[in-house]
């Protein structure tokens, strides 16, 4: 891919654990959205994390023994 | 219509409930609306938080770390019969008191029915059982005690701590029916060794009825099967039931606008300081007692030591039937109480009170001193 992706998703077992997500992301104040997952990333009925790549790694190290991640993906434009 | 009433039957459901739960259930229904956990638009989300926020403010409650061990359900009765029904085979055995609630017996028998081998505790006539009774009904095949909280009859505290322990040492899976204490007696999971919390959230949670739930200590979700399977909103490719918390227990959709109030009641709880709540209505089963301690028609159960029980107090007036005083305590003064067993057979023939019961007056923050001793008046005109 030579243009960067502008998003990653976060993907997650189920709403619960994005929601567990969201709060611990929004006391550690890392900009993230909970958005619906994109059909082309998954046939789940549920909602996805966004977030830039530049953060990635903090928010990894955020949700680290906290919140179980299905898979980090990139958003196409 | 509320300008007289005195309302002593918190322990069946609570009212009043603070204006917070009110407010939040209006809200939820009027502006959040939105299938939680569902579809993933900006309204889903919203509602998916509110559930999602009464977990986090149970987790906080009761000082449990992963709001998403917590399984939400209608009521303490459909979280005890997920756990009967789900965990226990037949060959098991099991311990329980005798003072417990039908919610707990009558799963309970039903699986006797099925299989396990059943052992019931005897308790003393004022509701106390002594943990030393447990360690040798312990078998090789005992799987698990079901144990109240406090009981819903006499208000007698259990020793959940010791039994607990006994529990762990033992191997035990140890389940405790907090109906009649969650919210009103400060439970702290990371500090004891219970393993299933059950508990519902009208009561002295001050949320709407048809909210409460269950904590689950990590593993045990595995060799738990859910009593219901259906939607989750998660794994919608697979026709099969998901195997994690809390999807595997929580198919459908569910009360979240009651889930909104009940988040609003903890809050309530936490703003005021459960210690201030606990001491608020132990001031007031004291203040009862002392008050109609001396007159002489009235026989009062469980024990005198207001620091080893909820705000329950069951009694009865001469050889009154119950139901004849708590409906003269209703139409004389305007004083609402619970006659009868209290969906407690065990417990009224441990303290001698079956068939006929006792009246049961229980209270709640909500209660003044002046109620009580409105309520100590009529009782002194009733006992003569």
């Amino acid at each position: 891919m030579n243009v960067k992706s502008q998003y990653f998703v976060m993907l997650f077992k189920s709403v619960s654990y994005a929601l567990k997500a969201e709060k611990i992301l929004k006391q550690e104040e890392l900009p993230h959205k909970l958005i619906p997952v994109p059909k082309h990333i998954s046939s789940d009925c549920g909602i996805c994390l966004r977030f830039e790549p530049a953060i990635q790694s903090k928010i990894v190290a955020a949700l680290a023994n906290k919140v179980e991640i299905e898979e980090i993906r990139e958003l196409a434009n | 219509m509320n300008r007289n009433i005195i309302y002593f039957d918190n322990a069946a459901t609570s009212w009043p409930k603070p204006e917070a739960t009110i407010r939040a259930v209006e809200t939820c229904l009027r502006e959040t609306g939105g299938s939680p956990g569902r579809s993933g638009h900006g309204m889903s989300i919203e509602a998916s938080r509110v559930i999602f926020n009464a977990r986090d403010a149970l987790s906080r409650l009761f000082s449990i770390d992963d709001p998403l061990r917590i399984i939400l359900t209608k009521n303490a009765t459909e979280a005890i019969n997920i756990v009967v029904f789900g965990f226990l085979q037949p060959g098991d055995h099991v311990i329980t008191s005798s003072m417990e609630h039908n919610s707990v017996m009558r799963p309970l028998r039903a699986m006797e029915e099925k299989g396990i081998e059943l052992t019931i505790l005897p308790c003393s006539a004022e509701g106390e059982l002594d943990p030393g009774a447990f360690v040798p009904a312990i078998q090789k095949n005992t799987k698990a005690i079901f144990l109240t909280h406090a009981s819903n009859v006499t208000g007698t505290i259990m020793p959940v701590a010791d039994i607990g322990r006994i529990a762990r040492e033992h191997g035990l899976v140890f389940c405790v029916d907090a109906a009649q204490t969650a919210g009103a007696f400060p439970i702290d999971i990371r500090a004891t060794d219970i393993d299933l919390l059950v508990f519902t959230g009208h009561k002295s949670l001050f949320g709407p009825q048809g909210t409460g739930g269950i904590y689950i200590r990590k593993g045990l979700e595995q060799v738990i099967s859910p009593l219901m399977r259906g939607g989750t909103g998660s794994r919608s490719e697979y026709e099969q039931q998901p195997d994690f918390l809390p999807d595997k227990f929580e198919s459908g959709t569910p009360n979240t606008a009651g889930y909104a109030g009940l988040t609003a009641g903890i809050d309530f709880i936490l703003s005021r300081g459960l210690n201030a709540i606990t001491a608020h209505e132990k001031h007031l089963t004291e203040l009862f007692l002392q008050g109609i301690g001396d007159i002489a028609g009235i026989t009062i159960y469980g024990i005198k030591d207001t620091a080893r029980r909820i705000p329950v107090v069951s009694f009865n007036v001469r050889d009154m039937d119950p139901a004849t005083v708590s409906l003269e305590l209703d139409e004389r003064f305007g004083i609402m109480s619970r006659p009868g067993l209290h969906c407690a057979p065990a417990a009224h023939k441990t303290i001698g009170t079956y068939p006929a019961g006792t009246v049961r007056f229980s209270f709640s923050y909500f209660n003044t001193e002046e109620q009580i001793i409105t309520a100590i008046e009529a009782l002194r005109k009733m006992g003569k």
